[in-house]
C-alpha cells in the first residue's frame, strides 16, 4: 500500500473521530454532572440534523455563503440545546430524587417519542442536506482526492475541545461543572443552585449533540434511524475515555475513528464489533476507562437502590399474587390470542425477574441481559434444528447455555462496578450479537433459524402456555427463594458496601460471579421458552433493544421490590400490545406511557403498591 | 346530492351488519391480514399500503370477488422484529379472523412469519422480503413471494453488463443477509456475463452505519474497473456523496441494486450519479399498459404524492389476491394454496404468474441507467425486465427446496 493512501485513510479516520468527539463530549459532560445515562442524546443528534436540513437550505436561499451555512448549523445546535432544557425542566427535574436508573428509563421514553415525532413532522423519506458552500470540492493530497469538508471537520473536534477547556477552566459555570463531576453532593452542600447547573449542563450537552448532527448534513441525509446508530458509538467513546472526562472522550474518539478507518482494510466484515472489542479490552485492563477515576462517592455509605429488606408476602400480597396466577391460568377461557400474549408475559417476567436478581438484589446493572436470553434461545434452537433433538432436552440446554456464557462474561464483568460494569455487559452482549449475526453457517446469520417448534404433545397454544407457566413460575419461586436465602443476603451486603462485606470475610467477587451466572441461566431458560413459542430464533433476541426492554420492565415494576419486575413485564408488554395494532405511531404512545408511569409511580408499580399498603408509621 | 349520501350510508350499514351477526345471510367481506413495517420502514410501507387501499376500493367498486363479496385488508405494524411479527400474525388469525396473511418487509421477519404460517397451515403471501431463502432452502407449501428476489434482480443487472470489457470488480454491500446474498449472487453470475472478470475488493459496512470515507478509500485503493453496489437508504446517500467528491465513480462502471426505485432515488436528489446501471421504477416514463398509466394517475390524484416501487407492489399484490379468490372460490387454505400454483394474473404491468415450482411470482422490475433531470434523479434507457426470464433454474430449485 502506498503512503499517500494510508495518509488519506488516516485523514478519513480523523474526520470521523472529530465528528464522534463533538457528540460524545456532550454525553460525557451530562453524565459527569447529572449521573444520567442519557439515551436521548442520540435523539438530540438526530434533531440537530433534521433542524439543520430544514433551516440551512432556507438560509442559503438568501445567499449561498459559507457564513450563512455555518450560522444555520450553529442555530440548529442552539435550538437543540433549547430542547435539552425543555427535557430537563419538564421531565428530569421531576425525577432527580428517584433512583438514577429511573432517569435512564425516562430518557428512553424520550427516544421513543422523538422517533415518532420526527416521522410526523418531517415524514419518512430521508432528507439530504445541502453541501457546505465553499467546501464542496475535493482537494488533492499527494495523488489522492479528499473532501475539503472533511478536512474542515478534522479541525472542528480540536476546536470544540479547546472551547470546552476554556469554558471549564475560565468560567464559573465550567468550574461548577467540574466540581459537580467530582462530587455532586458537596457542590450542593456548598449552596450552589443545582437546578440551574443541571439545566445549563443539559443545554450544553444537547447543543453539542445537535452541533454534531447539524455538521453531518453535507455528508449524510437526515433519517429516522440516525439516533440509535450513533448512541451506542457515543457511549463506547465516553466509556473508553472515562465517563465525565472530556479529554478522555477526545482520545477515545481518535482511537475509534482510526480503528475503523484501518479496520475496514483488514477485516471488512467485522466493523460491527470492532469498537466493542476495543471497549471490552480497555475495560478489562483499565476498569474506569483511559482517563476516568473511581467515583469519589464510591467509598461513601449511600442509600442503596434496590431490594432493601425482602420480607415474606403479607396477606394482601399473597392474594394479589394468587389472583394474578389464577388469571394467567384462566387465560385459555378468554381466547387463543390472549393465551399467546400470556405465554409471552410469563417468559418476559422470568427474564425481567432474573435481571432484577442482578440489579435490585446484587447492584449489578446489566445493559446486556438479552445476551443470555438470546444465547439460551440459540442453544435450544440449534439443538432442535441442527441435531434434530426434541424440545425437552433443548429446554434443559437453554439455561445451561445461558448460564455458561454468563459465567464466561461474568468473570470479567464482576470485577467492575457501576456504569463501567453496565457498559462491559453491553460490550459482551454486542460481541455475542455480532458472532451470532456473522456466523451464517451455524446460526443462519440475521435471517436466523426457523422450525423451532415444541414437541407434538405441547404443540397447542394452551398446553404450551401451561408448560411455560409451570417452568417460569417454578424458576421465579426458586430465584425468590435464593433472594431470601443467605446467598441473596450476601449479594445485598456486597452491593451496599463491598469493603465491609469483604472485611467480614465474604468473597465478594465469587458471590457476584455466581449470582451473575445464576441470573444468566434463568434468562437462558426464558429465551429457550420464547424460541419455542415463536418457532424461530434470530439475532434481535440478543440485541440492545431487547436489553433495554428488560430494563424498562424492571424499572416500571420497581427494582426495590422482589416481585415488582413481574408486574413490570406484564404492564410493559400489555401497553405495547395495546398500542401496536391501533396506530403506526405506537412508539410515541409507548414512550408517553413510560414517562407517565415514571412521573406517577416514581418507584415503580411495586413502589406504588407498597405506599398504598403502608400503615401510618 | 343528499339522497346519494343517504344511500351510501345505507350501503355502509349493510356492509357492517354481517360483522355484527355472523349468521346473517348477506355475504361478509373477506378479511386479509396485512402486516408490515409501517412504523420503521414508513418510506416504503406507507405508499405500499396506500396502493393496497386503492386497489381494494377499485375491486370492491367493481363488484368484489367470488361473486360479489368485498375484500377488506386489516393492516398491522409488524414491529420490525420476528418476535413481534409472529405475535401480530397470531392476533390477525385468531382475533381478526383473517383468511390469510400478506406482507412483511425485513427478510428475517418474513422468514419467521413464513415458518409460522407453515406451522399453522395458513397461507402467507410474502410481498416484500427479498431473501432467496424464503422460496428456496426455507420454502414451504404455504408461503409465496410476489416481489423479484435478490437473485432475480442481481441477474437482471448482470445481464445488462454482459460482454463489457470490465474486468476488475469491487463489491460494496450492507453487512446483513440481503447484502451478503446479493454479493454472493453477483460473484456466482458474473463469470457467465464476463468470463475473465475478477473480484478485487469487498466491503461490508454495517447496515445504517457506513463509514463512507473509509469505505470509499478502501474501494478506490483496489483500483477496480467496475463497482457492484448493494447499499441503499441513508448508507447510499453517504456513500454517493463521498464517492462523488473523491471521484470514485469516474470512468468506472457502477452496477447498483434498487437504486432506481423512487424510495432510494428521491433522497439522492442532485447528487444522483450519471450512468449507474440500476433496477428501479421510473413511473414518470411509463405509458403502457394503459392500466398501469391509469393506476399512476389514480394514485397521484388520491394521495397527492408520486407512486413508489412499494405502491406498484401493493397494487399488484391485491390484483393477485383478487384473481386467486375468484379462481379458488373458497377461503379454505389448502384450496387457496392449490389455486395459487401457476396462477396467472393480468396485472397492471402485464401477466404475473405465481410459479408453482418455487412459489415465486414473475413480477419484474425496470432496468436502466441513472441520470440527473434538473435537481432530481431519474432513470434513462429503461426496459421492463419480466421476472419470468430471471427465475432460478428448475434444477437449482429442486435441489434447494425441501420436499413436502
Amino acid at each position: 500500500m502506498e503512503w499517500s493512501f494510508l495518509l488519506v485513510q488516516a485523514l478519513s479516520g480523523l474526520a470521523s473521530a472529530s465528528s464522534l468527539f463533538v457528540i460524545a463530549s456532550g454525553l460525557t459532560i451530562v453524565f459527569g454532572v447529572t449521573r444520567i445515562v442519557n439515551f436521548a442524546h442520540g435523539s438530540f443528534y438526530m434533531l440537530g440534523a433534521y433542524i439543520a436540513v430544514t433551516i440551512v437550505p432556507w438560509l442559503l436561499e438568501f445567499d449561498r455563503s459559507p457564513t450563512l451555512f455555518f450560522a444555520g448549523v450553529l442555530a440548529s445546535a442552539l435550538a437543540v440545546g433549547a430542547l435539552g432544557v425543555v427535557m430537563e425542566v419538564l421531565l428530569l427535574r421531576r425525577i432527580y430524587r428517584v433512583p438514577e436508573l429511573f432517569q435512564l428509563l425516562a430518557t428512553f421514553g424520550v427516544v421513543l417519542i422523538v422517533q415518532d415525532l420526527v416521522l410526523l413532522v418531517w415524514g419518512p423519506v430521508d432528507i439530504p442536506g445541502p453541501r457546505a458552500p465553499g467546501l464542496r470540492h475535493g482537494v488533492y493530497i499527494l495523488d489522492q482526492r479528499f473532501p475539503a469538508y472533511e478536512l474542515f471537520l478534522i479541525f472542528v473536534g480540536p476546536a470544540v475541545l479547546a472551547l470546552l477547556w476554556l469554558l471549564m477552566h475560565r468560567t464559573r459555570f465550567g468550574v461548577l461543572i467540574r466540581a459537580a463531576t467530582q462530587d455532586r453532593e458537596m457542590v450542593g452542600a456548598l449552596g450552589v443552585n443545582q437546578a440551574m447547573l443541571f439545566t445549563g449542563t443539559l443545554f450544553l450537552g444537547a447543543a453539542l449533540a445537535g452541533l454534531g448532527g447539524a455538521l453531518q448534513i453535507p455528508r449524510v441525509s437526515a433519517s429516522a434511524q440516525m439516533d440509535l446508530s450513533i448512541i451506542t458509538e457515543a457511549f463506547v467513546v465516553t466509556v473508553i475515555g472515562g465517563m465525565g472526562s472530556v479529554p478522555g472522550a477526545f482520545v477515545a474518539a481518535l482511537l475509534i475513528g482510526l480503528l475503523q478507518a484501518f479496520g475496514v482494510l483488514v477485516f471488512p466484515k467485522i466493523t460491527l464489533v470492532l469498537v466493542f472489542l476495543l471497549m471490552a479490552a480497555v475495560l478489562v485492563v483499565k476498569p474506569w476507562g483511559l482517563f476516568g477515576k473511581p467515583e469519589a462517592a464510591a467509598g461513601r455509605a449511600v442509600l442503596p437502590e434496590g431490594i432493601l429488606d425482602p420480607r415474606p408476602l403479607d396477606l394482601a400480597g399473597k392474594v394479589l399474587a394468587g389472583v394474578a396466577l389464577l388469571a394467567l391460568l384462566a387465560l385459555p377461557l378468554v381466547d387463543a390470542y390472549a393465551v399467546k400474549v400470556g405465554t409471552e408475559v410469563l417468559v418476559l417476567a422470568l427474564a425481567a425477574f432474573s435481571l432484577n436478581f442482578l440489579v435490585g438484589n446484587g447492584g449489578i446493572v446489566s445493559f446486556g441481559h438479552a445476551a443470555y436470553f438470546g444465547l439460551g434461545a440459540y442453544g435450544a434452537g440449534l439443538l432442535v434444528t441442527k441435531t434434530g433433538l426434541p424440545m425437552e432436552p433443548a429446554l434443559v440446554a437453554a439455561p445451561i447455555v445461558g448460564g455458561a456464557f454468563a459465567a464466561l462474561f461474568g468473570f470479567f464483568v464482576v470485577r467492575l462496578s457501576g456504569i463501567y460494569l453496565a457498559m462491559l455487559t453491553l460490550a459482551f452482549a454486542q460481541i455475542a450479537y455480532a458472532v451470532v449475526f456473522q456466523w451464517v453457517e451455524v446460526t443462519g446469520g440475521d435471517n436466523g433459524l426457523v422450525s423451532v417448534w415444541p414437541s407434538r404433545w405441547a404443540a397447542s397454544r394452551e398446553v404450551y402456555h401451561y408448560l411455560t407457566a409451570a417452568l417460569t413460575v417454578a424458576a421465579i419461586i426458586f430465584l425468590r427463594r435464593v433472594i431470601h436465602a443467605p446467598f441473596g443476603a450476601t449479594l445485598r451486603a456486597a452491593r451496599d458496601s463491598a469493603q465491609r462485606a469483604d472485611a467480614i470475610g465474604v468473597d465478594v467477587r465469587t458471590h457476584r460471579w455466581l449470582g451473575f451466572t445464576l441470573a444468566g441461566a434463568a434468562a437462558g431458560l426464558a429465551g429457550g421458552l420464547y424460541a419455542f413459542s415463536k418457532g424461530s430464533i434470530d439475532p434481535t433476541l440478543l440485541g440492545i433493544p431487547l436489553s433495554v426492554d428488560f430494563l424498562s420492565m424492571i424499572l416500571l415494576g420497581g427494582i426495590q421490590s422482589v416481585l415488582g419486575p413481574v408486574a413490570g413485564a406484564a404492564a410493559f408488554h400489555a401497553v405495547k400490545d395495546f398500542f401496536m395494532p391501533l396506530t403506526d405511531h405506537w412508539r410515541l404512545f409507548l414512550g408517553l406511557s413510560i414517562i407517565a408511569m415514571v412521573l406517577i409511580f416514581p418507584r415503580g408499580l411495586a413502589g406504588a403498591w407498597a405506599s398504598l399498603r403502608r400503615r401510618p408509621a | 346530492m343528499p339522497r346519494f349520501t343517504v344511500s351510501r350510508r345505507a350501503l355502509g350499514a349493510l356492509a357492517v351488519a354481517p360483522l355484527a351477526s355472523p349468521a346473517f345471510a348477506q355475504p361478509a367481506p373477506i378479511r386479509i391480514g396485512e402486516l408490515n413495517s409501517y412504523s420503521r420502514m414508513a418510506a416504503f410501507a406507507v405508499p405500499y399500503r396506500n396502493a393496497m387501499q386503492l386497489a381494494q376500493d377499485a375491486i370492491n367498486a367493481a363488484g368484489g370477488v367470488m361473486g360479489g363479496r368485498r375484500i377488506e385488508f386489516v393492516f398491522r405494524d409488524d414491529g420490525s422484529t420476528p418476535g413481534d411479527a409472529v405475535r401480530v400474525a397470531e392476533e390477525l388469525l385468531t382475533r381478526e379472523n383473517v383468511s390469510f396473511l400478506a406482507g412483511t418487509f425485513l427478510s428475517n421477519v418474513g422468514l419467521a412469519v413464513a415458518d409460522f404460517a407453515n406451522q399453522r397451515k395458513r397461507l402467507f403471501l410474502a410481498t416484500e422480503p427479498l431473501t432467496d431463502a424464503i422460496t428456496m432452502a426455507q420454502g414451504n407449501r404455504y408461503t409465496w413471494r410476489v416481489r423479484p428476489s435478490t437473485y432475480m434482480q442481481t441477474r437482471m443487472l448482470v445481464e445488462a453488463i454482459r460482454g463489457r470489457s470490465v474486468k476488475r470488480w469491487a463489491i460494496v454491500a450492507p453487512n446483513y443477509e440481503y447484502g451478503q446474498s446479493a454479493a454472493a449472487n453477483f460473484k456466482r453470475l458474473l463469470p457467465s456475463a464476463i468470463p475473465d472478470a475478477e473480484i478485487v475488493a469487498e466491503q461490508f459496512p454495517a447496515l445504517g452505519r457506513v463509514d463512507a470515507g473509509a469505505t470509499v478509500g478502501a474501494l478506490a485503493q483496489s483500483r477496480p474497473d467496475g463497482i457492484f453496489n448493494v447499499l441503499f437508504g441513508p448508507d447510499l446517500t453517504a456513500f454517493v456523496r463521498e464517492g462523488n467528491t473523491r471521484g470514485l465513480f469516474e470512468r468506472r462502471t457502477v452496477v447498483s441494486l434498487l437504486t432506481g426505485e423512487p424510495e432510494y432515488l428521491i433522497p439522492l436528489g442532485e447528487e444522483t450519479p450519471e450512468g449507474w446501471i440500476v433496477t428501479g421504477y421510473p413511473w414518470e416514463q411509463i405509458e403502457a399498459p394503459p392500466a398501469h398509466k391509469a393506476f399512476i394517475d389514480a394514485y397521484r390524484a388520491r394521495f397527492n404524492d408520486t407512486p413508489r416501487k412499494g405502491s406498484l407492489l401493493g397494487y399488484v399484490t391485491v390484483q393477485i389476491i383478487a384473481t386467486l379468490l375468484n379462481k379458488a372460490n373458497t377461503l379454505e387454505t389448502e384450496a387457496l394454496v392449490d389455486a395459487l400454483a401457476d396462477l396467472r394474473t393480468d396485472s397492471i404491468v402485464g401477466p404475473v404468474v405465481m410459479r408453482g415450482l418455487d412459489h415465486q411470482g414473475t413480477l419484474g422490475t425496470w432496468v436502466g441507467e441513472t441520470t440527473l433531470r434538473g435537481r432530481q434523479g431519474a432513470m434513462k434507457n429503461i426496459r421492463y425486465a419480466d421476472g419470468a426470464n430471471y427465475l432460478f433454474p428448475e434444477a437449482e430449485v429442486l435441489a434447494a427446496r425441501p420436499r413436502a
